[in-house]
Parts: C-alpha cells; sequence; structure tokens
C-alpha cells in the first residue's frame, strides 16, 4: 500500500484545488483594488461598501432572508408532521409515501420550476374568473405568495428525510409510555416525541434554508415580475458587465451557506457517536 | 387478596381476518401476580394492551373495579406500564424519567377542595427518591439514561411506572432483553417490589421457568384463547391438555386408556394412578413428568425400552428411550449408554390422565428430540409484537 502514498495524495489535493479554487479566487478578488478579475490592484474593502449602498442588490438581500426564513419554518412543521404520520402507517404505505416524497429530490430543478410555474399560471387563472376573487374584490398575481409556495413544496421533502431516521430511532413505544404514565396526546408529543426528534427537526430546518437561499431556477419561474431574489438578481447583473461587488456579496453568501453546512455535519456526526455508543452499552457483546 | 379488580368479559379481538382473541373470559384479583404465558403470536401481549388501554377490543368487556372502562383512555386509568424495550426518554436524566408521571398529573389542592394543583417540587423529589432507591438505583437521578445498562434501565422503567402509585402494573415481557443470570435475578427482586408496593402484576412472558417462579396465577394461553387457569403448582401438576402439559417444562404424553378408576392402561399393560373419574374405556393422554421416571435393571421394569440418545445436563442426564417406536425423554442422575436395554418404573403418582384435546398426538413425542430444542430458541427470538401486528 505504501508505494500509492504518494499518488493518492496528489490526486486528493487535485480534487480540492478543482473543487476550491473558483471559490478561493473569486474571494481572493472580492478585495481587489481594481476592478480588473485578472489584475491584482492591492486590498481594499471598496467593494464590500459598494455592496452595502446598491439598495437593488440590498432590497433582494432583503427579499430572499425572509422568503427563506418562512419557507424554512412552515417547511419543517409541515415535513415533520408529514415524517410523523408516514411513520405511523403501514409499513407498505409508509414505504410508497417515501418513494413518492423521494422524487421531487432527484428531479431536476428546471422541470419543477417550470410545472410550479404552470400550476400557479392555471390555478390564477382558475381563481381570478372565479366568483370569489369578484366577490372580494381581489385578483390574485404571481409575486411573493407563489414564490414563497414554490419553496415550501421543493424544501419539505428534505425536512421529512431528515426527520425520518430520528422517528425510527424512537423506541416504538415511548409515545404510548408517556401516555401510561398520564399524558394527553399533545402533552406527550409536546414534552417527549419533539424533544427526542428535535436534532432531525433542527437539520432539516437548516437544510430547507439553505436550499432556499442558494435556489435559483425555482425562483426564477415562479417570482412573477414583482419581486427578486438575491440569486436571480445576480443573475440579471451578470448579463451586464460583471462588476466585483458580486465578488464581495458572492464571498458573503458563500461564507453563510458554508457556516451553515459545516453546523449540520457537526451535529449529525455527534448524534452519530452519541447513538453508537449507546448501541454499543445495549448489547455489550458486539 | 381475593377482591377483583379487573375482568375481561368475552373479550374478541380481530385484525384483518385474522382472530387475535377469541372470547376470552378472565378476572384479576387484587394485589395478585398474574402472569399471562404463551408461544408468541398466542394474544398474551394484546390481552395486556387492552387492559393498559392501547387496544380495544373488537367485542366483549373491560371492568377494572366494576366499571367497563372499554372507552376510557390510557392516560386516565389506574394502571401503568413497564414496556419491553424499556421506552425511556432519553432527552431526560433518570430524575427526570421517573418524575414525568407525576408533573403530568395534577393532585387535589389540599387547602382548596375541588381544585386541582400541580405536585409540589418536594414532594417529587421525595417519592421519585423513594421509587429510585425501591429498584436499587438511589443516587442515580442525575445520570443520562444513555449511561445506564440494559438492566440498570429496566429498573428506571418499574420505577417510573410505579411512581404513580398505580393499583396495576402491567409488564410486558420486560427481562427479554437481559442475560440468564440478570435476569433470574430480576425475577426475585420484582417479586419483592410486588410484595413490597403490595400492587396487582400483570406479567406477559412465554419463558415457563419465569412464570412459574414468581406468579401466583398463571394464565396459560395459545392461539388466542385460554388454556388453563391456575396456581404454578396447578399448572405443573394438572395440566388440563396436551398443550399445556408440553409447554410448561418437559412431557412425555402417550395415548392411554382409563379401563376404570384409578387403573390406566398403555402399551398394552395396566398402570396405577391416582386420577378417577374418567368413563370406562375412556381415550385418554397420559402425562408423565420425565423427573417421574425411575431406570431400573430390565427385568424389573413395568416396561423396558432401548436408550437412543444421552446427553448431560450438568445435575441430571436428558435420556431419550425408545419404548416400542415412541421415544420418551427421562431426566435421571444414573448414566446409561446409547443402545443399553433398560426396564422403567412409574410410581402411580407419577401419572396424570387428561382428556383427550384438540391437541392430542400433537406434542410430548421426543422422535425429533433436538430440533424441537432449535424451534424454541427460535421462537424465543420472536417478538411477539410483530406476530400480532
Amino acid at each position: 500500500m505504501r508505494k500509492h502514498r504518494i499518488p493518492s495524495r496528489v490526486f486528493t489535493l487535485l480534487v480540492y484545488v478543482f473543487l476550491y479554487a473558483p471559490i478561493i479566487l473569486l474571494i481572493i478578488f472580492s478585495f481587489n483594488a481594481t476592478k480588473s478579475n485578472r489584475v491584482w490592484g492591492g486590498f481594499s474593502l471598496d467593494w464590500y461598501v459598494e455592496l452595502f449602498h446598491n439598495t437593488r442588490l440590498l432590497g433582494a438581500l432583503r427579499t430572499t432572508i425572509i422568503l427563506s426564513v418562512l419557507a424554512a419554518f412552515i417547511a419543517t412543521i409541515l415535513g415533520t408532521a408529514a415524517a410523523i404520520g408516514f411513520y405511523s402507517m403501514r409499513r407498505r404505505s409508509r414505504s410508497v409515501c417515501m418513494s413518492i416524497n423521494n422524487i421531487p429530490l432527484t428531479n431536476a430543478d428546471i422541470i419543477t420550476g417550470v410545472s410550479m410555474m404552470l400550476l400557479f399560471v392555471f390555478a390564477i387563472g382558475v381563481f381570478n374568473s372565479s366568483f370569489i376573487s369578484e366577490a372580494l374584490g381581489v385578483r390574485w398575481r404571481t409575486g411573493f405568495g407563489t414564490l414563497l409556495l414554490a419553496h415550501i413544496t421543493f424544501n419539505a421533502p428534505y425536512v421529512i428525510l431528515s426527520v425520518m431516521p430520528r422517528l425510527r430511532q424512537l423506541d416504538p413505544n415511548v409515545y404510548e409510555a408517556a401516555q401510561d404514565l398520564g399524558a394527553s396526546g399533545w402533552y406527550a408529543f409536546r414534552k417527549v416525541i419533539l424533544p427526542e426528534i428535535m436534532p432531525g427537526v433542527l437539520n432539516g430546518l437548516i437544510i430547507a434554508f439553505t436550499m432556499s437561499i442558494d435556489d435559483f431556477v425555482i425562483s426564477y419561474f415562479t417570482k412573477g415580475s414583482g419581486v427578486t431574489t438575491l440569486a436571480v438578481e445576480i443573475y440579471t447583473m451578470v448579463k451586464k458587465p460583471v462588476t466585483p461587488e458580486i465578488n464581495a456579496l458572492s464571498t458573503l453568501m458563500f461564507i453563510c451557506v458554508f457556516a451553515l453546512l459545516l453546523t449540520v455535519n457537526i451535529r449529525q456526526a455527534r448524534q452519530e457517536t452519541a447513538s453508537l455508543r449507546r448501541k454499543a452499552k445495549l448489547n455489550p457483546g458486539q | 387478596m381475593s377482591k377483583e379488580l379487573i375482568r375481561l368479559s368475552d373479550c374478541f379481538m380481530k385484525f384483518d381476518d385474522d382472530v387475535i382473541l377469541d372470547h376470552i373470559n378472565l378476572y384479576i384479583n387484587d394485589k395478585e401476580f398474574l402472569t399471562l404465558l404463551g408461544p408468541s403470536g398466542c394474544g398474551k401481549t394484546t390481552t395486556l394492551r387492552i387492559i393498559g388501554g392501547f387496544q380495544k377490543p373488537t367485542s366483549g368487556d373491560v371492568y377494572f373495579d366494576g366499571v367497563r372502562i372499554n372507552d376510557v383512555p390510557p392516560h386516565k386509568r389506574k394502571v401503568n406500564t413497564v414496556f419491553q424495550k424499556y421506552a425511556l426518554f432519553t432527552h431526560m436524566n433518570i430524575f427526570e424519567n421517573v418524575a414525568f408521571g407525576l408533573r403530568v398529573n395534577k393532585v387535589p389542592d389540599p387547602k382548596n377542595p375541588g381544585k386541582f394543583i400541580k405536585v409540589p417540587e418536594s414532594e417529587i423529589k421525595q417519592r421519585v427518591e423513594e421509587a429510585l432507591a425501591l429498584v436499587n438505583l438511589a443516587g442515580y437521578g442525575k445520570r443520562s439514561v444513555n449511561s445506564l445498562s440494559g438492566g440498570q434501565q429496566q429498573r428506571v422503567a418499574i420505577a417510573r411506572a410505579i411512581v404513580n402509585r398505580p393499583q396495576v402494573l402491567l409488564l410486558d415481557e420486560p427481562l427479554g432483553a437481559l442475560d440468564l443470570k440478570l435476569r433470574k435475578d430480576m425475577q426475585i427482586e420484582l417479586k419483592k417490589i410486588q410484595q413490597q408496593v403490595g400492587i396487582t402484576f400483570i406479567y406477559v412472558t412465554h419463558d415457563q421457568e419465569e412464570a412459574l417462579t414468581m406468579s401466583d396465577t398463571i394464565v396459560v394461553m395459545n392461539e388466542g384463547k385460554i388454556q388453563q387457569i391456575g396456581t404454578p403448582e396447578d399448572i405443573y401438576n394438572e395440566p388440563k391438555n396436551a398443550f399445556v402439559a408440553d409447554f410448561i417444562g418437559e412431557s412425555n404424553i402417550i395415548d392411554g386408556i382409563m379401563h376404570e378408576d384409578y387403573v390406566v392402561g398403555m402399551y398394552g399393560r395396566k398402570f396405577k394412578c391416582l386420577d378417577k373419574g374418567f368413563a370406562p374405556g375412556e381415550a385418554v393422554d397420559v402425562v408423565i413428568r420425565p423427573e417421574d421416571i425411575d431406570i431400573v435393571p430390565e427385568a424389573e421394569g413395568q416396561l423396558t425400552g432401548t436408550v437412543t440418545e444421552v446427553t448431560f445436563k450438568g445435575i441430571h442426564y436428558d435420556i431419550i428411550v425408545d419404548f416400542r417406536g415412541f421415544k420418551w425423554l427421562i431426566q435421571t442422575t444414573d448414566y446409561s449408554p446409547v443402545g443399553a436395554k433398560i426396564g422403567v418404573k412409574i410410581d402411580p403418582d407419577g401419572f396424570h390422565i387428561m382428556k383427550k384435546s384438540q391437541y392430542s398426538g400433537t406434542f410430548g413425542d421426543y422422535s425429533s428430540y433436538s430440533s424441537e430444542y432449535d424451534e424454541l430458541n427460535e421462537d424465543r427470538l420472536e417478538e411477539d409484537r410483530d406476530d400480532e401486528e
């Protein structure tokens, strides 16, 4: 094995260089004093200053954050409820539901985006020609509402996927045990089930939040004309000559997402060691 | 001791098309240690879950202290359960696990009649510590669930269930996951706890030895029906049918004919026994326990046979003897080599005569002795619940 060590190290290094070189380059040039993306003109924070004076970009950032937080929270509540529902099904219906849940995860964003746009256009058409719209004097249009619905929809499967393993680890009798000791159904859920699956719920929340911040394709098709998200705004800016503000913004976004994903990974690693320790304790022979 | 506390009246239970409980009638006395005993899928866990309120019978009634409780949800019943896999709350420490039942429930306010208040913190502390002391875990309150061994977790589950001072404690194979030595210790300890707290224990197990050790009353179940109810001595000495005789301990079950009171015939010979009340000439099942058979020289034997298998068991030998094609199990401290011709002698109190039943002919032959042992072991690994759901 020893003689393969050097080539394998070189290979690993190359993999990481190709993975991270673009991002590192982007971070470096976000501190560049000149406008060029090729020539280093000295260190400066000018582009960051400029970024925070760009009201269009800041507006898009605000929309994105509100959207991501709302979508992540609602998707987490719905997804957790759905996961508990799936969990209490019989084995066959459960696996059918989980397979259906997994389809959107592997589906191309472009298809999800286009199909949602079609659905919204159809639904809006039906609504606006209905008597409800007339009676209330309200016309529904694509905008923040449709954007939020779309984000909740593509986030929920990730939450379900992250809550399910925690439910499976649960002793099948804990809910009954709580009831047996005098807890009503809701009390037992709040005091026993929820705390037991909380790590999975929080992971789901974080994943949903980062997916939302990150999303371009689905947002692009469902946002309508009035609102814009950060990713979409950057895309429109890039169509004109590139300004290094985008480097600055991208650097900030990268750091945020990176920090969040790091938290998720560390949490998962901790849970795994904890559950391994628990298993080792229960079956000391193995 | 004799006051009736729980009654199951004509309880019938069906999942899809499978009959789980077939018209069960059972009453349970106050302060009794009652064991529901049977192989997996016999309906014992379902019976327990009906008493706990986790399942409703398809038809039939459940009474607690004379009141029908079919529609009372589990959290309003005066029974607590110790679950098979402990079902502890892993996000709480030991103290909080035990205190859970006290924190949930409200008690009448002594100063303000008619009003209900939370249990005061000082009382919670005192009662949790009492409960932990009862299960020999005093001082463990601050530890986390995951830092305890399986046996200790089991004790926490018991403490948690008795802290509410229920009238009945339901135990669903609570010792199933423990190793043999620990299980034996816990059996004695459970019996002690039951006597100390003075409440009814309803215990589910498939382990006949466990049932014999701890119970005041054993209910033997199979295929959703109660086969026999009685004290451990009754069940062992006077099994009602071939299933019970085979399930509780080892039994040789032989076809016989009751010639008259106190005389049974088998292998074309007449034997003295202590049973009566059968019709003259009635076909019966004759049970002979392996330890009630004496090996004697061939000439002195009531019957003669050939040894086909010998297994050393520590205290005794298990010897399989072929009596004209029907193989018996004999437990003896005397060694006989394979192939030896031996005689056997059975005292009149060694025979137990049973009426013929649906189980006649299916149990009690040791022709396939070793494979039967394997089946038993497989049975123990299976989980009761999976079968019944």
